[in-house]
């Protein structure tokens, strides 16, 4: 493929006198996972969420390419045009799970959701595929009846997971997806999003401020500070031999075990 | 049966209660309701004598729809002789003198609390129906703000969660009532808290479907001959409900029934919840056996 | 014998922002040509910047001067003004690079991590996991530990899997930082066999064997760094 799944140009995103990020400018090619790291209050939350829709940006330019050649770009799609990309080419796993799983139905009316909404009408069939994501994302398909409340955090975060994927998403974002977790379960769900991204070929950005998660997941790496991208390049480039001062700053910060 | 013909209303009230601005505004929604069939239209509702719950949704319709020369019937699920439907039949005698009925064929407007007629209406005939929630995506949606986009832009996955749930936790759509429908393949539209027995009744109706949300201040509408789809499953289709029994006053099979007790020792019956249908075929029945 | 990677002048200084700007002159110039199946030893003592090289010759530094060139597709590429997709299509194709540690997921199990670059390259999981198992027992890895995480191991153990994992996609040119660093004598032979194979199936190698008689049993040509500066005029 020659051109980028996704090309963001000069975005800027300000909060009334708060510039949140600032000409913001990165490709995204089929099948990377590009990390976007950075301490809190670095705007790459803000960035991620303008970048997938779910904020308007004030200025610049997100153009995403379809499998046909055609260009979209965010800013003139109509609402219920962005809704369906958004449940459909893309998926957004949400640092909290509660805020991307609807807690008050089960785990397979949740991932049922996405096929339901693309017309899906067969009750069996919804619940087989429902069952095989249970099992892809390593949760006991006897679970499928059960709320997401029943759940451990790290199940949760699997099945908000499992709800995303359902669609076959070619973009997935994630903003902090191993955030509130247990170290333990955290090594769980990172080895389960690997794995996820090389069988189904996902194109990923991650928001992360955990620079050991940015370098088991993504090949490529954008450093942000104060809204702006500070320093950029291969993920072993930036964590190795960084460049900036800040950066510098943050990889020998890491703390060691 | 009863009916009891047109007298003099009250003097100290506006034609049917409201004023003549008031009738124009809801007139004004149910056109708008009409023209766009399962659409929920906004419309300034008001305080009625009556508490919210007891029907002022359709009472404000119905006091928009009445002229002097109106039959009007109304029924609490399906009865004619319940407190809530014998105060709204005075409330309408008193202030708009109009004649009343129980018979649902002299009727030519009907207002309901949770049931349609039996007997099939008719193109001259109006159903009025009281509506406690008019959203039917607020279930698993409770942000109005996202449900009407939801609306606008046909996104209606979720209507499925609800009867996938159902299904999930029942092994069948345990929804009874209240049943989803899609309203000639564009908005889904709750048909209030009727039995889903009723649903296939809205479907290409004859008459006029008028619903009224008082609290919730919406207006929406079913125009004659409208298609209404209940919604389902391919593997789980939409059914009505069926019973081994039958009316024990009239034998109807047909209906839907009541179950009523009749004694602290398990005694039970099942009678038509439709009581002038029921009546009609009691007397029919007695004219039959003499 | 052709060259797969001709390096020229090449120059890498590190400028420490948070240590008072302090600059280290790692490389000053250095210009080196690998030929196919060829086995290059970087010499000299520490700290005159072998691992720095190796580095820089996939990537992972970002150098101040000079190129790199690989011959990739009947081509020369320059790995110093190649953009980030060309440096990952390079690695891909190309370049194999074994670090003096292991760095993995965690609690993820030792065949998986071997078995990964393969699957990554297109086999199938089947043959990619057969391959790493017949890698892991070269390499006396006892089988009952391919389902535990190679991060519980001894550091011998960790440098093996990670040899293995290597060998299991095998590139046109593998790095090897010290690959013989912390072994016992039998299984320093077993992966220096091991890295003499990779050259007669056509693979050139660059690497750091800090032992003399490891350089002289893989018949390595012997590139000393202390005298970069005589080097890079030659």
């Amino acid at each position: 493929m020659t051109a980028p799944l996704l090309s963001v140009g000069n975005l800027t995103k300000r909060f009334g006198a708060t510039t949140a990020c600032s000409g913001i400018s990165f490709d995204l090619w089929p099948g990377e996972v590009l990390g976007i790291v950075g301490e809190s209050g670095s705007g790459k939350t803000t960035l991620l969420q303008c970048v997938a829709g779910l904020q308007s940006a004030d200025e610049g330019s997100v153009a995403y390419h379809l499998d046909d050649g055609h260009r979209i770009e965010l800013s003139t799609l109509s609402e219920p045009a962005l809704r369906r990309m958004q449940r459909t080419e893309w998926a957004f796993i949400h640092q909290h799970p509660h805020l991307g799983l609807r807690m008050n139905v089960s785990a397979g009316a949740n991932i049922g959701e996405r096929l339901m909404a693309n017309q899906w009408q067969h009750y069996g069939n919804i619940r087989s595929e429902a069952e095989k994501w249970l099992q892809a994302v390593e949760i006991d398909s006897s679970r499928i009846d059960d709320l997401p409340s029943t759940y451990s955090g790290g199940m949760q975060q699997r099945l908000q997971i499992a709800r995303n994927l359902v669609s076959k998403p070619k973009l997935v974002f994630m903003d902090e997806p191993t955030g509130g977790l247990d170290v333990s379960v955290q090594a769980r769900l990172l080895d389960l999003i690997r794995n996820l991204v090389r069988k189904f070929g996902l194109s990923v950005v991650i928001v992360t401020h955990d620079l050991a998660v940015a370098r088991l997941l993504s090949s490529r790496l954008i450093v942000m500070r104060n809204g702006e991208i500070i320093e950029e390049g291969l993920t072993d480039q930036v964590l190795e031999d960084p460049q900036s001062a800040y950066s510098q700053l943050l990889v020998s910060s890491i703390l060691q075990v | 049966m009863s009916t009891e013909p047109a007298s003099v209303p009250d003097p100290g009230y506006n034609f049917a209660y409201l004023n003549e601005q008031t009738k124009k505004m809801i007139r004004r929604a149910l056109l708008k309701a009409i023209a766009i069939p399962g659409y929920q239209v906004p419309f300034a509702s008001r305080e009625m004598p009556m508490p919210y719950g007891w029907g002022t949704g359709g009472v404000q319709v119905t006091a928009s729809i009445l002229t002097p020369d109106d039959v009007l019937k109304v029924i609490d699920q399906g009865a004619d002789d319940t407190t809530n439907a014998v105060s709204i039949r005075k409330f309408f005698r008193r202030t708009a003198g109009i004649a009343t009925t129980s018979d649902t064929e002299t009727a030519t407007v009907i207002q309901t609390r949770h049931r349609i007629p039996e007997e099939p209406l008719s193109e001259s005939q109006i159903l009025v129906f009281q509506v406690p929630i008019p959203e039917p995506l607020r279930f698993l949606e409770p942000r109005e703000t996202e449900t009407r986009k939801m609306h606008a832009y046909e996104d209606y996955g979720l209507m499925h969660v609800k009867l996938y749930e159902d299904i999930s936790q029942n092994g069948h759509i345990a929804t009874t009532y209240a049943y989803p429908v899609r309203v000639e393949g564009r908005y889904v539209m709750d048909p209030s808290p009727t039995p889903k027995f009723d649903n296939p009744k809205m479907d290409n109706c004859e008459a006029l479907q008028l619903f009224g949300a008082g609290r919730e201040k919406r207006i929406y509408a079913l125009p004659p001959y409208t298609r209404v789809v209940s919604l389902d499953f391919e593997d789980h289709p939409f059914e009505i409900q069926k019973w081994t029994e039958k009316c024990s006053l009239c034998g109807a099979d047909d209906s839907f029934l009541d179950e009523v007790i009749t004694d602290d020792k398990g005694g039970r019956m099942f009678v038509c919840s439709d009581t002038d249908f029921c009546s009609k075929r009691q007397i029919g029945r007695q004219e039959a056996a003499e | 014998m052709h060259s797969i990677l001709k390096i020229t002048k090449l120059q890498k200084k590190f400028l420490l922002h948070n240590q008072n700007g302090a600059v280290l002159d790692v490389l000053r110039g250095i210009s080196l040509e690998v030929g196919e199946r060829e086995i290059v030893a970087l010499c000299g003592p520490s700290g005159i910047g072998k691992s720095s090289l190796l580095k820089a010759l996939y990537g992972t530094y970002r150098v101040n001067g000079g190129t790199i060139e690989y011959w990739l597709d009947d081509q020369w590429l320059d790995l110093t003004r190649a953009t980030a997709r060309e440096i990952l299509n390079l690695r891909k194709m190309m370049i194999g690079y074994v670090s003096q540690f292991l760095r993995v997921i965690p609690r993820v199990p030792t065949l998986d991590i071997v078995a990964e670059p393969a699957i990554e390259l297109g086999e199938s999981e089947e043959a990619a996991r057969q391959r790493a198992a017949d890698l892991l027992d070269k390499l006396r890895i006892p089988e009952e530990l391919f389902s535990l995480s190679p991060l519980t191991f001894s550091g011998g153990e960790q440098q093996r899997v990670n040899i293995a994992r290597a060998l299991s996609a095998p590139r046109k040119l593998t790095l090897f930082d010290e690959p013989t660093a912390s072994l016992d004598p039998v299984n320093r032979r077993t992966v220096l066999e091991m890295i003499a194979h990779l050259r007669e199936s056509g693979n050139a190698i660059v690497g750091i064997f800090h032992d003399a008689r490891d350089r002289e049993i893989l018949g390595a040509r012997e590139i000393d760094l202390s005298i970069q500066d005589e080097l890079s005029h030659a």
